[in-house]
C-alpha cells in the first residue's frame, strides 16, 4: 500500500540523517517504527507523510509515486494518511472549538457530507461525548486530547494512521486507555506507529522496524524479534528495557 | 537509628488548591525509597519541599526534618548548610540543571570547592582539580580532558546527566534525591545511568530517594516505594509487596498497565 525504495535523507549535504531505507506498509498490518533519539524514526515519518522529499529513493502509494507537487494526488494522499502527533497541547489550535479541530480534514479536503454528523461519529469512535463539540482543547485533559487528535485523523475516513510518539506525553493509567483506543482502530484501518517505547509497540503493532543511526537493523514480525532479536543493537535494547519485578 | 529525613503531616497547597495533604513518611540512613506518582501526584513538589527549594507563594505546613534540622519555615542560611551536605539533588533534564554558560569542569568545581571550604576552612586548587577529576572518574564520562573543558550543549544527554551526578556526589550528601534522572534519556542510556546511580549508592552508603512515573525503573533500585495519588499517599511497602500484591485499586490500575506493557515484551530482556 505504501513503500519506501531505497530511501535516504539528509537535512544538510554533509549529514544523511536516514540511508538507503526500504520497507513496505500493507494493508491490515500495523507496523512500529523503533529506535531512541537520532534513530531517523521522525524524519522517516516527515518522508511518509510528504512533509519533506528524500534526497534520494523512491516513495510509492499504490500505483503512483508520493509527489509532494502534485496538488490532485496530495490531496488524495491526505484523505488515505493521516497523522497523530506526540503533544496534545501543541497538536490542537487552542482557538478553535473540538468541531472544527475535528471538522478541518472534512473540510481543506472538500470532504461533502453533513460535517456534524461525521464529526459525531469520531467523537463516538474515540470515547468522547458528543458535548466535546462545542467546547476548547483546553478544557479537557491530556488523555482526552489526544482522543481529540485521533479523531481528527480519523474523521476523514483514511487507509493509514501514522502516529509519532502518540502515547509516549501521557501517564501510565491513560497511555493503557489510548493504547486500547489505538489498538480497536487498528482493526478498520492500517496503524504506523512510531515509537521509542518497544512495550507500547510490542502490545500494539503486529510488526516493527529496528532503526539506529538511520538504518534499518532489523525488521519483521514483532513476535519474532523479541523472541529473538537477530542484530546486536536490537538486543542491546531489549536487554536495556527495565522489568518488572517478577 | 534516627530517621534522615523524617516527613510528617506534611501539606503542601499553592492559593487554596492542595497539592500534597498530609504527607508522612521517613528515611533511615543507607535506605532506598522511591516515591510513585503520575503528574500532579505533588513527588517533585514532596522532594522540593524537602529541600526548601519551593517559591515562597507555595505555602507549606507540617514538619520535615531533614538530618535532625526542620526544613518547614527554616532561613536561607540553616538551609544553605543543609543542601550539599545532607541532601543533593539530581533533576530530571540535565539539560536545564547546568548552567549552559559555564564549562563543565569549573561546574563540578564549584560543589567540591564549596565542600571542602566547608569541612576544612580552606581549598587549594590543585586538591579541588584532583577531586574534579576523580569525580569524572567516578561517573565514567569518557575522554576527561575533553568533557572538563566543553560547554553542556556539547555532550550528550547521558553525558550531561553523569556530570549532574557528580555535581551531586561533589557534596557528599547523606541523602540524594532523583528526580526522574532518567526520563528524559533513551532506553540504553537509562540502563547505564540506572546502573551507575545503584552502584555509587551502594558504594557510599548514601540514602536514595527516587522519584518517577515508571515502576519498572523504581524496581530496580529502591527497596521500598510510596504510591502518590493527587498529593495523597495511597500506598506504601517493599516493592515486590506492593507490585505483587497491591491493595489500593490506583496502584492496582498502575502494576495492571505495567504488566500488560511487560508482558507484550515477552520473556526476553
Amino acid at each position: 500500500m505504501l513503500d519506501l525504495q531505497n530511501v535516504s535523507f539528509g537535512y544538510s549535504r554533509e549529514q544523511t540523517t536516514l540511508n538507503d531505507v526500504s520497507l513496505s506498509v500493507r494493508p491490515g498490518v500495523s507496523v512500529g517504527l523503533v529506535g531512541e533519539s537520532g534513530s531517523g524514526k521522525t524524519t522517516l515519518l516527515r518522508l511518509m507523510l510528504g512533509l519533506i522529499r528524500p534526497t534520494s529513493g523512491v516513495i510509492r502509494f499504490g500505483e503512483e509515486s508520493l509527489d509532494t507537487g502534485n496538488s490532485a494526488f496530495m490531496q488524495r494522499y491526505r484523505r488515505a494518511v493521516q497523522p497523530v502527533f506526540q503533544d496534545p497541547y501543541s497538536s490542537l489550535d487552542p482557538r478553535q472549538r473540538v468541531i472544527d479541530i475535528i471538522g478541518e480534514p472534512l473540510r481543506s479536503l472538500r470532504i461533502p457530507g453533513d460535517r456534524t454528523q461525521t464529526v459525531a461519529e469520531a467523537l463516538e469512535a474515540v470515547g468522547l461525548p458528543l458535548d466535546a463539540m462545542r467546547r476548547y482543547p483546553h478544557e479537557f485533559s491530556g488523555g482526552q486530547r489526544q482522543r481529540i487528535a485521533i479523531a481528527r485523523a480519523i474523521v476523514a475516513r483514511p487507509q493509514i494512521v501514522l502516529a509519532d510518539e502518540a502515547v509516549s506525553a501521557l501517564d501510565l493509567s491513560t497511555r493503557i486507555r489510548i493504547v486500547e483506543l489505538f489498538k480497536t482502530l487498528s482493526e478498520k484501518l492500517t496503524l504506523v506507529f512510531v515509537s521509542h517505547d518497544l512495550g507500547v509497540v510490542a502490545a500494539l503493532c503486529e510488526e516493527m522496524i529496528i532503526l539506529e543511526r538511520g538504518k534499518v537493523v532489523e525488521s519483521g514480525k514483532t513476535r519474532d524479534i523479541l523472541a529473538v532479536p537477530k542484530h546486536p543493537y536490537t538486543q542491546r535494547l531489549l536487554a536495556s528495557i527495565p522489568r518488572m519485578p517478577a | 537509628m534516627t530517621a534522615l529525613l523524617n516527613i510528617q503531616g506534611l501539606h503542601i497547597r499553592a492559593g487554596d488548591k492542595p497539592l500534597v495533604s498530609d504527607l508522612s513518611f521517613s528515611i533511615r540512613p543507607g535506605e532506598r525509597i522511591g516515591l510513585i506518582g503520575e503528574s500532579g501526584s505533588g513527588k517533585s513538589m514532596t522532594a522540593m519541599a524537602a529541600t526548601g527549594l519551593l517559591p515562597v507563594s507555595i505555602g507549606v505546613s507540617g514538619s520535615i526534618e531533614l538530618d535532625s534540622q526542620q526544613v518547614v519555615g527554616a532561613t536561607d542560611s540553616v538551609m544553605n548548610r543543609l543542601r550539599g551536605a545532607a541532601a543533593a539533588v539530581v533533576f530530571q533534564e540535565p539539560l536545564t540543571a547546568l548552567d549552559p554558560l559555564m564549562k563543565i569542569g569549573r561546574q563540578i568545581a564549584e560543589p567540591v570547592r564549596r565542600r571542602l571550604e566547608r569541612e576544612s576552612g580552606k581549598t587549594s586548587k590543585d586538591v579541588v582539580q584532583r577531586e574534579v577529576r576523580d569525580l569524572i572518574d567516578k561517573v565514567a564520562l569518557p575522554q576527561p580532558e575533553r568533557i572538563i573543558n566543553s560547554y553542556p550543549h556539547e555532550v550528550s544527554g547521558g553525558q550531561r546527566q553523569r556530570v549532574a551526578i557528580a555535581m551531586a556526589l561533589a557534596c557528599r550528601p547523606k541523602l540524594l534525591i532523583a528526580d526522574e534522572p532518567t526520563t528524559a534519556l533513551d532506553v540504553t542510556t537509562q540502563a547505564e545511568i540506572l546502573k551507575l546511580l545503584d552502584q555509587l549508592v551502594r558504594e557510599t552508603g548514601m540514602a536514595l530517594l527516587f522519584i518517577s512515573h515508571d515502576l519498572p525503573v523504581v524496581a530496580q533500585v529502591v527497596e521500598r516505594v510510596i504510591v502518590l495519588k493527587n498529593g495523597v499517599a495511597v500506598e506504601e511497602g517493599p516493592v515486590k509487596a506492593v507490585f505483587g500484591n497491591p491493595q489500593h485499586d490506583y496502584t492496582k490500575t498502575l502494576v495492571e498497565a505495567a504488566r500488560l506493557f511487560d508482558e507484550a515484551l515477552g520473556a526476553t530482556g
